[in-house]
């Protein structure tokens, strides 16, 4: 339970550092340390399956992609950004406040659950999920990684000239 | 500790992520910022599926859900990226101020 408690507030910590970071690059880099934080909850919740799906895909894949993006997109010089990072912080500073306004309240109120759990038990292992019973999904996620496919495609086609 | 009262320790957590999420895609200029804070909403909905997966005894379900969940955000941040690098091409710009070419 305390090993919870941290790893919660970890993960919170770590993606308050990703909003509130000045350079964008650092911003990346906290997004991949927070899913991979996010992989360690998963691996306590009994979901090792998705997370190992978390860890390569969200944590290396969108990482890659966005560092790439980002050194690809660079537009201004360092005195450029700094002053830019000044102008971001002045934004930014009312997160902190208000998260801690937020959990104050939310630990003050002591909300009860409002939604009955049932704890049913559950016969079926993942694998017989994943591959039997939702096998049509497998085929939606196909058709959905083509569409992402496509989408790319058309959005980097080279103009035919007349 | 019960599994209600974990339930709500992690409940804390996601609201707080969410509460993130939201403000910096509403307090920023910046397209790639405005993707990340995408990025830790997406991430708050995926520890939730996890959550009420293992209070409700359903993982199973939970991970399908979550793999599928997975796949359309690389799918949606792939196509984002794009759009976002086209932007950049044609404008040389990245701040959602400068490129309000349709409004009005």
């Amino acid at each position: 339970m305390v090993l919870d408690i941290f790893l919660l507030s970890v993960l919170v910590l770590a993606s308050l550092w990703t909003v509130m970071t000045r350079s964008i690059l650092r911003s990346a880099i906290g997004l991949a340390l927070t899913s991979v934080i996010l992989t360690i909850v998963m691996f306590r919740l009994n979901a090792p399956l998705a997370a190992m799906f978390e860890l390569s895909v969200c944590a290396g894949l969108i990482s890659v992609l966005f560092i790439s993006t980002i050194s690809l997109t660079q537009p201004y010089t360092n005195e450029e950004v700094l002053e830019r990072m000044k102008i971001m912080f002045a934004r930014f500073k009312f997160l902190p406040i208000l998260l801690v306004g937020l959990g104050a309240f939310l630990f003050f109120m002591n909300i009860r659950p409002f939604v009955p759990f049932y704890y049913k038990e559950s016969l079926v292992d993942v694998r017989v999920f994943l591959w039997d019973l939702r096998r049509i999904d497998i085929f939606g996620q196909i058709l959905i990684l083509l569409v992402g496919v496509f989408g790319v495609v058309i959005l980097f086609k080279e103009r035919v000239k007349k | 500790m019960d599994i209600v009262n974990l339930f709500w320790v992690y409940a804390f957590s996601i609201i707080m992520l969410l509460v993130i999420g939201i403000y910096c895609m509403l307090a920023t200029f910046n397209l790639m910022r405005a993707l990340i804070g995408s990025e830790i909403l997406i991430k708050a909905v995926t520890l939730f599926l996890i959550v009420a997966g293992y209070v409700t005894n359903q993982g199973a379900l939970a991970q399908c859900l979550v793999i599928t969940l997975i796949v359309v955000e690389v799918v949606m941040m792939t196509v984002a990226v794009g759009v976002v690098l086209g932007i950049h091409r044609y404008n040389k710009s990245l701040d959602v101020r400068k490129i309000r070419n349709l409004k009005g």
